[in-house]
């Protein structure tokens, strides 16, 4: 099993370090609030979009099918896949097919899920992040650390250092625009090199056939505009009945996603452009072992926006690698543990339970309730740690006893301050009062 | 009025002045008091760490003990909100589950909702309210920033009417304290990191002392006030409103 709290300490060590995270981080929830408090309707049409994914859930296979339909007549291929391996082996076949080396990708987090760069680099493809932010940890070999922010873990300085060694700026550049400015020229060569683009998709829309995709760098467009193959990869759940109901999501996403009233490119694909190829890939990957499952139901929902994350107080201060998944936070640690329960038996015991992501979230779903549910889950598989079901038998057999509680109380308010225990390490116990209230009580009921 | 307390096993083992002020409270708005004596836990410990059988157990013996009153008051955000929100998820075949939920409030809201009482006193200090996530988000004692709602807080209104108390502006008006049940003891560095932020805040906000709907948060709050040598004070909303209204 993976350890969460280890990781978390290991990032709260550096506390100026993990201050800095929390802040940068927090300062986007903040934009957020802004930004929705333009929209006086917003708590409706947080519903609407709620609903909206309900609806379309509901009827998923219909939605997905007319989608194929609808792509197909639009030109493009349509393939189906069960899971990750199944993604990676149908994009190198097409890539193969095509005698393809060179590939530019933008932010796509179910190839991030699905682990599809190593699967290519293996198999002799070049892969080439074209978001920037996607850019450096892929520069890094490390995995994002947020959905929308992929770098926000690393200071300007950092990435200063980074672009130094690897794209040869000045040592000690740390300016924002430059090393932007760096990247870019960096990045076109890239674009221009390419025979192939990858994108991720936000929304696929079923009347159409299709595929929107968000961003602000407008690097999705060049990668698909230049190279004549796009592939476009997403999960089932992306399905929105019409271009009517993507109005709805269009307006919760980017305010939600970094308090931005719209992403700087929405850019809106419906089959491939004259002499080109477009292959859109569709994945399961566990979505439908979730809609089969009524009380996680509600997680599907999710247009990854990242709202719980920057909200959540635990991954600002933990950082996203601290839940060691694509996606991490709230969403993420209510949606791992169904592809590995044993593995991400953690996650769901990440959050101190507080709701701030539920009531952030712009799809309404119910996060610390199935955070909560898992937990039960857990409990009832045997995946959480052997001395916490004891502890927590033993307390409700104490507890059920109004006797055993009295003098369990008494003991523990003698005993308790001379046992060293995870409260005592950075705080003290209170003074322990010499009588509970129940016998205060009793004397004040009952004066002597 | 007649009302029953449920007073949170922990309030009754470590903070008996927190269940003596709410009860006298009460008193004084002329609510006679009752406590079942036979009350020990709510069961949250064991339900937050997902043992629900256990949780179960305890939910069961809280409906014998307190389905024949009218009324049940406890001055715990979170203890009400365990039986309000999940009593009826553990134990969906009794309908005493239901009709405990409608008639168990947490203090603030009772006096603010059903007695509909708007303190009046006095009490000096610049004080800064912690909002506990289960009173704010489960039981909705105030709006939350997170929602787009016309800006409310109950304990805020019960505050109102008392001369001489101002209220902290904080930064994070409603940021968790990092108490969690036992999130506290499994995620320790996290939860006392969160806990030293919302010191923090409530400092610059120039507070003198802390107040809350929730001893537990208050707990956390003042175990790390006290090992770091602070001056700040914590004190419990039923402290402060009996001391002010006395």
């Amino acid at each position: 099993m993976s350890d969460h709290a280890a990781r978390a300490a290991e990032f709260v060590a550096d506390q100026s370090r993990m201050h800095w995270h929390d802040q940068a981080v927090w300062f986007i929830r903040s934009k957020r609030d802004v930004a929705r408090s333009f929209v006086p309707e917003w708590e409706e049409l947080r519903s609407l979009g709620s609903q909206i994914k309900a609806h379309t859930l509901s009827r998923l296979p219909d939605y997905l099918e007319e989608f194929e339909k609808n792509a197909v007549a639009a030109g493009a291929r349509v393939h189906w896949a069960r899971d990750a391996d199944e993604h990676n082996r149908i994009v190198h076949g097409i890539l193969r097919d095509h005698g393809v080396a060179r590939l530019v990708k933008s932010k796509s987090m179910l190839t991030e899920e699905c682990h599809l760069n190593e699967y290519l680099e293996e198999h002799g493809v070049e892969v080439v992040d074209t978001d920037l932010g996607e850019r450096i940890v892929q520069f890094r070999r490390e995995p994002p650390s947020h959905i929308v922010m992929p770098a926000i873990h690393l200071k300007k300085e950092e990435i200063g250092e980074l672009f130094h060694h690897k794209l040869g700026t000045p040592v000690g550049l740390a300016d924002p625009k430059q090393l932007a400015e760096a990247a870019r020229g960096h990045l076109r060569e890239k674009f221009l090199g390419a025979q192939a683009g990858l994108t991720g998709v936000n929304f696929a829309i079923a009347s159409t056939g299709s595929v929107v995709v968000c961003t602000n760098e407008g690097n999705a467009d060049l990668g698909t505009s230049l190279p004549p193959i796009h592939i476009a990869c997403m999960g089932v759940e992306k399905i929105v009945p019409s271009p009517s109901e993507l109005a709805v999501f269009l307006r919760l996403l980017a305010r939600s996603a970094t308090g931005q009233p719209i992403t700087t490119y929405t850019s809106h694909f419906q089959g491939p452009r004259p002499g080109a190829e477009m292959h859109i890939v569709i994945v399961d990957h566990g979505r439908s072992r979730i809609l089969a499952r009524e009380e996680y139901r509600n997680s599907l929902k999710c247009i990854r926006c990242g709202a719980c994350m920057n909200t959540c107080p635990v991954y600002r201060r933990s950082g996203g690698h601290s839940y060691g998944v694509t996606v991490a936070g709230p969403i993420g640690s209510v949606l791992a543990p169904h592809i590995d329960p044993k593995k991400h038996a953690d996650l769901p015991f990440a959050s101190s339970l507080c709701g701030s992501c539920t009531d952030v979230c712009p799809v309404r779903i119910d996060l610390h309730h199935q955070l909560l549910t898992w937990r039960g889950e857990l409990a009832s598989l045997g995946l959480v740690p052997l001395h916490k079901r004891v502890v927590s038998r033993v307390g409700a057999w104490l507890l059920a006893r109004t006797w055993a509680y009295r003098i369990f109380g008494k003991l523990l308010r003698v005993f308790a301050p001379h046992i060293p225990n995870p409260w005592t390490r950075q705080r003290d116990l209170p003074p322990m009062p010499r009588e509970s209230f129940r016998a205060q009580w009793r004397k004040r009921v009952r004066p002597r | 009025m007649e009302v029953a307390l449920f007073v949170p096993c922990y309030i009754d083992q470590l903070y008996p002045r927190v269940g003596l002020a709410t009860a006298e409270l009460l008193e004084r708005n002329g609510v006679t008091v009752h406590f079942p004596e036979a009350q020990t836990c709510c069961g949250q410990p064991m339900a937050n760490s997902g043992f629900f059988d256990d949780a179960r157990q305890l939910a069961r013996k809280m409906l014998d003990v307190f389905s024949p009153y009218e009324h049940v008051v406890c001055p715990s955000g979170s203890c009400t909100s365990m039986v309000r929100n999940h009593y009826p998820m553990l134990l969906p075949d009794d309908p005493r589950a239901t009709a405990l939920r409608a008639k168990t409030h947490e203090l603030c809201e009772f006096l603010h909702d059903v007695l509909q009482v708007r303190p009046r006193g006095r009490f000096a200090a610049r004080v800064g309210l912690h909002q506990s996530c289960h009173a704010l988000r489960e039981l909705r004692l105030g709006s939350g920033s997170e929602r787009l709602v016309p800006a409310y807080s109950k304990i805020g209104t019960l505050l109102e009417g008392i001369e001489g108390l101002k209220l902290a502006e904080l930064t994070r008006s409603d940021e968790c304290c990092g108490f969690g049940g036992t999130f506290t003891m499994t995620e320790e560095a996290i939860s006392c990191a969160m806990g030293r932020d919302r010191i923090a805040d409530h400092e610059r906000a120039g507070a003198e002392m802390i107040t809350g709907a929730d001893s537990s948060c208050l707990m956390h709050l003042e175990g790390l006030l006290r090992r770091d040598g602070k001056k700040l004070r914590v004190l419990h909303v039923a402290e402060l409103l009996e001391e002010a209204t006395r």
